[in-house]
């Protein structure tokens, strides 16, 4: 029997339309395409990284912006010492830079997942309302700190001045580096599913629908999340990096509590929970982006109303509306 | 180092506290009484700066102004808590955090809608310009005096309202117990517009009062919105004695830090690393100091349930 | 009275135990111990501290004073998920279970946590058949096998209750801590539950709170009375019938 539900459906759908678009807008000649594709594929792939923490795990953070900006400046970091020939440190051991995207991504993804273990030390003690506060002020601390650090651009950001390198492909050309970041997105979609699926996912999601009875079994629900956090700040740190060879350009905007704003808008419009969630609404936001920009400079004033509806009458984001409520088998 | 550059900048710690506690008071109200997160509390910081500078610009009163950003952050706090506010208390908190920061891209962006995207400037009054002269030697600007005695006067007047008048009675009860002062019979719509209100208002204050010494522009309000986080943080949410004493701790350790710690690093540094060390750590203060308080009080110095 | 009993090593023992909210004493002085195979009965009107024991044996609250070991270790400073890996299996008062998850899927977070870590990462739950089948087990010994795909929120009250029940089994507990586990259940519940509590003590002994008093009388071996936070007598079932101070401070008004 063939027991296909509406969400795995509208899923398929969401990644095959991603992967079509910027083809048929090569074909079309009109590449700009490509690039907007490539920044839903990187905004949904942060989104997938908050959505772990905050769909499956309860976690509201409102700092994914430090780990999104940490993954980026790892690689500005990183690429400007290879360009420059300058190591790292030399003593007691020599680091170089690098251009290579697998190394940068592995860096910014251990130093997202570092940077998180610190934080979720402290913020997850706590839960509720001051979890959200102390995550924006622990992402805040580390956006001020990258302005006041004059080493890399300080507040003028840092530029990477070619896109870093990948084995095999040339990422200059703008489908093959789309191609890459819709393959990163892939797989931390299918590594979401696969965490959700299994016993740590089940301790997780226990832990955000009831603390207490986790706890009666003999699980602590702090360890979980604390994983969980370092998860998913890894997923999140990795669009960074990707973020950052998109544009060529890092700056501590990318830390800024709008950015953090800005995920966790990805997860909602989308739906929360919901594996493709943050694919649905990163595409919106930018598609959103996309018209009205085109139309109004102010359209973040839009934006923000169709927050406010979203949030006020229609609950459960776009794969709520379309594919109902989440089951559990 | 003087003694006089000491005091100096102690007064403005204090200053700067005084006008987070403006700040934070809003918020831990409307969180004890209402359990909501306000984020947007930083966009009625910033109505009250333009208020206070746009009708200042036009009647050429500083006093006028002054007077109208209370009243504009009032009637917009009193606005939002009837139009989006009342409709979050039953929902949770993501719910809260995300209909507020929709709050806030639609107030920063009607903002620079209305004004453009230019700073607008605010003198101080002439009636307090210029500086005065202390003891110690210390010429402190009049202006950021009289802030600091109207933080006092409202911290005090906050104070009186709370513990001496029936509004008070009823935040407290509220506080306590949703469900009491309902059974009781009061309004309890009206009074949650009321706080709310009046949390805006003085928000709008402060916007209005640092405006003067800051420019005024689009955004300003969310630094010191999530300062007053940290206040919350380490003074309790919903304790107002645990805002002041926090704002009044943040205020002085970031002020202090940043004017001691570029020199404390020259002890041992070369003058240029020892100023970016110096004041890369010093932004980092605050949260460091909160991330203390954490490990010590989870739920703060002065937290109502402890 | 107890002292005979004291050659046996007690699996969970109450020394001296104190607990005050502000001016109030919630838990004064409370001594109690709970021996193998038998059921300890904790009565008591309502107010008189028993919630907050348990909450402390649980490791849910912290007491001011006095130890609380169980096999022979204290307890002190280990969490709730510490006690409950230790094999304190316990009840809720009020429901509390994971109520989007399945009735199945309750269980199996149960019997996943007395395998080990949590921490794995890779194999789908619901493609673990030894864990479907380990879980099944104790849904069937509670006779809830027939509802085991029902979202927990879907549960009638008695179900939930019953629930509560199989997950303390898969527990594989060295001690039961039921918290009212009669409450609400009705006549014919409450009897079925008394006839699976009797055998469930030859699993391990249970400290049992609970307010019906047919069903203390039927199963406890010993019994305590709370009043007030303190214990005002500790004995058998006859000894308490007929204790002066029992029936003044507590019987006298509930019978």
């Amino acid at each position: 029997m063939l027991n296909v539900s509406r969400e795995t459906i509208l899923n398929c759908l969401l990644a095959l339309t991603l992967l079509v678009v910027p083809f048929i807008a090569l074909s079309l000649d009109e590449p700009f395409y490509v690039t907007l594709a490539t920044r839903v594929a990187i905004y949904a792939l942060a989104g997938v990284g908050l959505n772990l923490a905050l769909g499956l795990g309860g976690l509201i953070s409102f700092g994914h912006a430090a780990f999104f900006g940490i993954g980026g400046y790892a690689v500005g970091i990183l690429a400007s010492h290879a360009l420059n020939y300058e190591p790292h440190f030399s003593s007691p051991f020599e680091l170089e830079g690098t251009t290579q995207m697998l190394i940068l991504w592995l860096v910014a993804m251990i130093v997202s997942g570092l940077a998180a273990l610190i934080i979720g030390l402290f913020s997850l003690r706590t839960s509720g309302v001051y979890f959200i506060m102390i995550t924006l002020a622990f992402a805040q601390m580390i956006y001020y700190f990258a302005i006041s650090w004059p080493a890399y651009g300080g507040e003028d950001g840092l530029s990477i001045y070619v896109r870093n390198g990948f084995p095999g492909v040339n990422t200059l050309i703008p489908i093959n580096f789309f191609l890459i970041t819709f393959g990163v997105l892939m797989s931390a979609l299918f590594l979401v599913a696969t965490l959700r699926n299994s016993r740590f996912g089940a301790a997780l999601q226990a832990a955000r629908q009831n603390e207490d009875r986790l706890s009666a079994v003999g699980i602590k629900p702090f360890n979980i999340r604390l994983a969980t956090f370092v998860i998913s700040a890894m997923i999140t740190g990795l669009a960074g990096a990707l973020f950052a060879d998109l544009n060529r350009f890092v700056s501590p905007n990318m830390l800024s509590w709008h950015t953090s704003g800005e995920i966790m808008v990805f997860v909602i419009l989308g739906g929360v929970g919901r594996l493709f969630g943050p694919v649905a609404g990163a595409a919106l936001f930018i598609l959103f982006e996309f018209i009205f920009g085109g139309l109004t400079e102010h359209w973040m004033f839009f934006l923000g109303l169709v927050l406010l509806a979203v949030v006020l009458f229609a609950r459960g984001g776009l794969i709520g509306s379309l594919a109902g409520k989440v089951r559990y088998d | 180092m003087t003694a006089a550059l000491l005091i100096e900048q102690l007064l403005n710690g204090v200053q700067f506290g005084l006008m987070l506690f403006l700040m934070a008071a809003g918020l831990t109200l409307v969180f004890g009484v209402m359990g909501l997160i306000n984020l947007a509390h930083g966009s009625l910081y910033m109505v009250g700066a333009f208020a206070c500078a746009a009708v200042a610009n036009f009647t050429g009163s500083f006093w006028i102004g002054l007077g109208a950003s209370l009243a504009a952050a009032a009637a917009a706090g009193a606005i939002i808590e009837i139009v989006v506010i009342r409709r979050l208390y039953n929902r949770d908190h993501l719910d809260q955090v995300l209909a507020t920061f929709a709050l806030i891209l639609i107030f920063s962006e009607g903002t620079r809608w209305v004004f453009g995207s230019f700073p607008l400037f605010l003198d101080v009054p002439e009636l307090l310009s210029g500086p005065v002269s202390l003891p110690f030697g210390v010429q402190y600007s009049i202006y950021r005096l009289a802030i600091i005695v109207i933080g006092c006067l409202v911290a005090l007047g906050l104070y009186l309202l709370i513990t001496k008048t029936r509004l008070g009675i009823r935040i407290r009860a509220g506080e306590s117990d949703r469900a009491m002062i309902a059974a009781l019979g009061i309004d309890i719509r009206t009074l949650y517009t009321i706080v709310f209100a009046l949390g805006a208002g003085l928000a709008g204050l402060a916007g209005a009062l640092v405006g003067a010494i800051q420019s005024v522009q689009v955004g300003m309000g969310e630094p010191v919105l999530i300062l007053a986080f940290v206040v919350i943080v380490i003074g309790g949410i919903g304790s107002i004695k645990g805002s002041l004493f926090g704002s009044l701790l943040v205020g002085l350790v970031d002020t202090m830090g940043r004017f001691l710690l570029p020199s404390f690093f020259k002890l041992f540094m070369d003058p240029s690393q020892a100023t970016s060390v110096g004041s890369a750590l010093a932004s980092m203060l605050i949260y460091i100091l909160m991330a203390l308080v954490l490990v010590v009080k989870p739920k703060g110095l002065f937290s109502a349930n402890a | 009275m107890t002292d005979n009993n004291l050659a046996i090593a007690p699996v969970l023992e109450l020394r001296n135990v104190f607990k005050s909210f502000g001016a109030l004493k919630a838990t004064d002085d409370v001594s109690l111990t709970l021996l193998p195979g038998e059921i300890h009965a904790l009565i008591g009107p309502n107010g008189a501290g028993k919630s907050t024991l348990i909450r402390q044996i649980s490791g849910e609250y912290s007491p001011d004073h006095g130890s609380i070991h169980f096999l022979e270790k204290d307890l002190k400073g280990s969490g709730v998920a510490a006690r409950a890996q230790m094999g304190l299996g316990r009840t809720f008062q009020v429901s509390s279970l994971a109520l989007e998850f399945s009735a199945l899927r309750n269980v199996m977070l149960a019997v996943q946590a007395t395998e080990g870590t949590s921490f794995r990462f890779f194999k789908p739950v619901m493609k673990d058949q030894d864990l479907i089948d380990a879980a099944m087990v104790f849904l069937q010994e509670v006779d809830m096998q027939s509802r085991a795909n029902i979202p927990a929120a879907e549960l009638s009250h008695g179900e939930r209750r019953k629930l509560e029940m199989a997950i303390a089994l898969a527990l594989k507990p060295k001690a039961f801590l039921l918290d009212e586990p009669m409450a609400g259940m009705g006549p014919e519940g409450s009897k079925a539950l008394t006839v699976f509590l009797d055998k469930l003590r030859h699993q391990a002994p249970i400290l049992l709170v609970e307010h019906d008093m047919d069903a203390v009388f039927a199963l406890a071996d010993r019994i305590s009375v709370l009043v007030y936070g303190r214990i005002v007598a500790t004995g058998t079932v006859d000894e308490i019938r007929t204790n002066p101070a029992v029936r003044e401070a507590y019987l006298g008004e509930e019978v």
